[in-house]
């Protein structure tokens, strides 16, 4: 609410005021740092002390004091913030509350992000859309190690400037040599992050000296408030200094005199008559027209989301991207990035993710882990996985090429997420660093005799069978009965089995998670190879997770994978027990046992599914022979 | 180039780049109208994110059948001028067993007639997307949700774990029964709600602006009685006074305010020296604490 005097009384004044005030610019910031500097207090403060709090408001807030609060008599203005009950209840702040506000020369919006490392998605989802960090120390806890992995994702995020606000001044006694040493400390760590400033500013959120107003308990500090740094610091502009960058978002055809291609501007402008090339095609066009709305306008700047239309009838659809045909993106299928792990469930390479920037979506695999990088003291290390909230450098390697930019060139169209296939749950954020060549300098060799003629003329179709299934569940026992069988049918088949493989191909692996993952890459190519000299090639392979699965799937060309789920209970193999594998495990002698400590994920869909209780082994080999009869494949 | 985006090109640019990536990537999207002005505004929006076409989904409004009389007439007619695809969905159950604000209290009508209504309606056509007109500065638990906010095959919203939202890369992958609730309009605030009713000339219900209107004074607040569904409780008087509604919800649980403004000049003036929030008119909010996000969880936009 505004000053009433400031106020025009006339519908003139009125329409020229909120001119005035549409040309305010704005600020986007976060808040972040430990759990319990204070972050939502501090953004309490200054919604109450720029009068954005309402009357009905603060009578709740009086209440929820009472009730929730720790600050006895005063006002607990984290409870401003803290908008879900579970917040409240304990205290903490879970997800990231988006507040806003206003003075005279610019408009905010705050992301006020989470302290918790556990929590440290939804700091990185405040921050990937900030210009500015307010980065929040308690006076009397000096630099922490969640302060360092904050600083940490900021600069990588591409965030320049940064307010070092060290908090809870007052309980230290506004002690100047408290604050150099902390300042002092920062700077030291800081130095590598390459932040453009950092404003240090002493304050107490709770009682607000130097957030609006200056303190007057602290006489030897000359710098700004935080609203006063706030409100002059300088936002990059960069984005409407850079090369066209224009992902198309949307082709919007109504109908045969109309087709725009619809998105928002990442870098750059575009004026009618401009000559714009297509990222992934090389093909060029002009811009015949530029609309938004009922408008057609002459020029657009980047932000603004409009339609284009081009000079010519040129391939573009979602995910292309219109760019300057001098400065052009790289094209590549595989690339290096930073990772910020999200996921609960480890990174490990080799898994298939789905990859999604602003406007396109592929397939991709993280080929390797280059290094993980210590949020303490930036030491690269060597890794296997990363684990949630880790940050790593990876290779990835994609379905498809993708049109990209360095992150550190364009925060828009250098940013992806990776999705977990089954769940879809986001899982990474990535930071693009680089294309790697050698997808382009190792070019796939064509080969002149191709998988589909080498099958031919075994008078069969190439395919790998994958039987998956418990351990003891009779994967080994009915593929041995169908190899029995093809081999008698003048077919030519192979037979690749789990505990064999480990003897020879795989004998370096061990039974960690990373291990598994590496151990069904290698079974899963070598299928392929297999598959691409015309052989039926059966696996016999625990494989006890989908996306694994699905990995060795994808390997394959569509119909050259059957997925064969041999479904015995538990209980049967472990009854069963033909190798006293499970006697072993159910005593606690051998670790990670699929079934027992480890879990089994069962196909959802599998192509055949044999449910092996009170069935002959011979049967169901016979049932696999028909199935693959009455499909072509013999 | 000198020429920058003020704030609110900025947040008009964000919203139409959310329309437009939810009908890119959704089956089937619709957008929830509820004929006030936030929902006037993302009409807007919507009409300008796809022209010269018109917008690839349809509008759906979820009648409580207690929205005042002006609003219904305001929504048939801009249904016919505007030719859109209007889809009006009321919970048949809650119909017929007469569910209403007064015998049944607020919470039960919300839930009934509104959260249950929109669970069936979303379930009957099938969506896998839903546009509302939510703003985050309105509410606590809505300045903690996604533009994208995930809702499961039983419309619920897991507020503790939300899918993380980073830059304006959406991950809109949902399996079947799953779906999403979009919010163009997340960023804005009230102010720019109505700065850019101004600066577009968007058409409002004539509701906002002050007239003289039969109303009562009950529990503190001024109700406007609009039909005969309204029964006067002892030492009740129905009175005409200048007033108008700052927000637009169903009849009995929206309290008027007293006020000259009758231009959208004075509106706004009166808006910028508010000294209470614009939710205070809301009874719907005030049942629980935390209730809009107990709403939320069970399905509520």
């Amino acid at each position: 609410m505004e000053n009433e005097a400031l106020i025009p009384e006339d519908d003139a004044g009125i329409r020229a005021y909120m001119r005035s005030q549409e040309h305010k610019s704005l600020l986007r910031f976060l808040t972040c740092g430990s759990v319990d500097d204070g972050k939502s207090t501090l953004i309490g403060r200054l919604l109450y002390d720029t009068k954005l709090i309402f009357e009905d408001q603060l009578a709740t807030l009086k209440n929820d004091t009472r009730k929730h609060g720790t600050t006895g008599e005063e006002f607990d203005f984290a409870l401003l913030v803290d908008g879900l009950e579970a917040e409240r209840e304990q205290g903490i702040t879970i997800d990231v509350a988006y507040r806003f506000f206003a003075t005279s020369p610019r408009k905010f919006i705050v992301a006020d992000t989470p302290g918790h490392e556990q929590y440290t998605r939804n700091m990185a989802t405040g921050a990937s859309t900030a210009d500015v960090a307010v980065i929040l120390i308690d006076a009397r806890q000096g630099v922490l190690k969640q302060t360092r992995r904050h600083s940490f994702i900021v600069s990588q995020l591409g965030i320049r400037h940064i307010a070092l606000a060290v908090n809870k001044i007052d309980l230290v006694d506004f002690s100047k040599d408290v604050f150099d040493r902390i300042v002092a400390d920062y700077r030291a760590f800081a130095r590598d992050l390459g932040f453009a400033s950092i404003t240090p500013i002493p304050l107490s959120a709770r009682y607000g000296d130097n957030v609006t107003t200056p303190s007057a308990r602290m006489d030897w500090y000359h710098g700004p408030t935080l609203l006063a740094f706030l409100e002059t610091v300088e936002v990059d502009r960069d984005a409407a200094q850079g090369p066209l960058r224009f992902p198309v978002q949307y082709v919007n055809r109504p109908n045969l005199d109309f087709r725009g291609f619809a998105g928002t501007i990442a870098s750059g402008s575009v004026k009618v008559g401009d000559t714009v090339t297509v990222a992934k095609s090389g093909q060029s066009s002009k811009v015949k027209r530029i609309v938004l709305g009922a408008d057609d306008r002459d020029a657009a700047i980047a932000g603004e989301a409009v339609t284009l239309v081009l000079e010519d009838e040129i391939e573009v659809s979602r995910g292309n991207m219109l760019v300057a045909p001098d400065q052009r993106p790289h094209v590549a299928d595989q690339l290096a990035a930073n990772l910020i792990w999200f996921d609960e469930e480890p990174l490990f390479a080799g898994r298939p993710y789905l990859l999604r920037t602003e406007t396109d979506q592929m397939p991709a695999t993280v080929t390797a882990i280059k290094h993980r990088i210590d949020v303490n003291t930036f030491a690269q290390e060597a890794a296997k996985s990363l684990a949630m909230n880790e940050i790593g450098h990876c290779n990835l390697s994609l379905q498809a090429p993708l049109a990209f930019d360095a992150y550190k060139d364009n925060r828009l169209t250098g940013a992806f997420i990776l999705i977990d296939r089954l769940t879809n749950a986001t899982v990474a954020a990535g930071l693009i660093d680089h294309p790697l060549r050698r997808a382009s300098n190792v070019h796939w060799q064509a080969l002149d005799v191709t998988r589909e003629a080498r099958a031919e003329q075994k008078h069969q179709k190439a395919v790998t069978l994958w039987f998956t299934g418990l351990s003891g569940s009779g994967k080994s026992t009915i593929a041995n009965l169908l190899d029995k069988r093809l081999f008698a049918l003048g077919k030519h088949a192979t037979l690749l089995d789990g505990d064999n493989v480990r003897h020879g191909l795989n004998r370096d692996l061990g039974f960690t998670e990373a291990d598994r993952v590496e151990n069904i890459r290698r079974v899963a190519e070598v299928a392929r190879l297999m598959t691409d000299a015309g052989l039926i090639t059966m696996v016999s392979f625990i494989s006890p997770f989908r996306e694994d699965r699905q990995m060795a799937r994808e390997r394959l060309p569509d119909g050259a994978f059957v997925e064969i789920f041999v479904d015995t209970p538990f209980e049967e193999c472990a009854r069963r027990d033909v190798k006293g594998l499970y006697a072993k495990a159910l005593r606690g002698e051998i670790k990670n046992f699929t079934g027992v400590d480890s879990p089994y994920e069962a196909p959802e869909n599998p192509d055949i599914h044999l449910r092996t209780s009170g069935r002959d082994a011979a049967d169901m080999a016979e049932e696999i022979e028909t199935w693959l009869k009455a499909r072509g494949y013999l | 180039m000198t020429r920058t985006l003020s704030h609110l090109d900025r947040l008009e640019a964000e919203a139409i780049h959310v329309f437009r990536e939810v009908a890119a990537t959704f089956a089937k999207p619709v957008m929830l109208y509820s004929v006030g002005k936030d929902s006037s505004v993302l009409l807007h929006l919507a009409l300008k994110a796809f022209a010269p076409a018109r917008p690839p989904f349809p509008f759906m409004h979820i009648d409580t059948t207690w929205k005042f009389r002006e609003m219904y007439a305001f929504r048939d007619r801009l249904a016919r001028d505007l030719g859109f695809d209007l889809l009006v969905h009321t919970n048949p159950d809650g119909l017929e067993k007469g569910i209403n604000p007064y015998d049944h209290g607020s919470s039960v009508h919300t839930h009934i007639m509104k959260t249950v209504a929109l669970r069936q309606a979303l379930d009957k056509y099938g969506f896998d997307a839903a546009f509302g007109g939510a703003r985050r500065d309105e509410e606590k638990s809505r300045a903690k949700e996604r533009i994208f906010s995930f809702r499961d095959e039983k419309h619920t919203w897991d507020p503790k774990n939300q899918r993380p939202e980073m830059w304006k890369i959406y991950n809109t992958k949902v399996k079947p029964g799953q779906s999403i609730r979009a919010f163009p309009l997340s960023n804005w605030t009230e102010l720019d709600i109505w700065q850019y009713i101004l600066r577009e000339n968007i058409e409002i219900v004539p509701l906002y602006f002050a007239a003289r209107r039969p109303v009562i004074e009950r529990d503190g607040m001024l109700i406007m009685v609009d039909d005969e569904r309204t029964k006067l409780r002892p030492g009740e008087v129905l009175e005409e006074r200048m007033i108008r509604f700052r927000t637009l919800g169903c009849y009995p649980l929206t309290a008027a305010i007293e006020s000259d403004a009758t231009s959208l000049e004075a509106i706004v003036r009166e808006m910028l020296i508010a000294r209470t929030s614009e939710r205070q008119g809301r009874l719907i909010d005030k049942d629980e604490s935390g209730s809009m996000e107990k709403k939320k969880r069970e399905g509520y936009f």
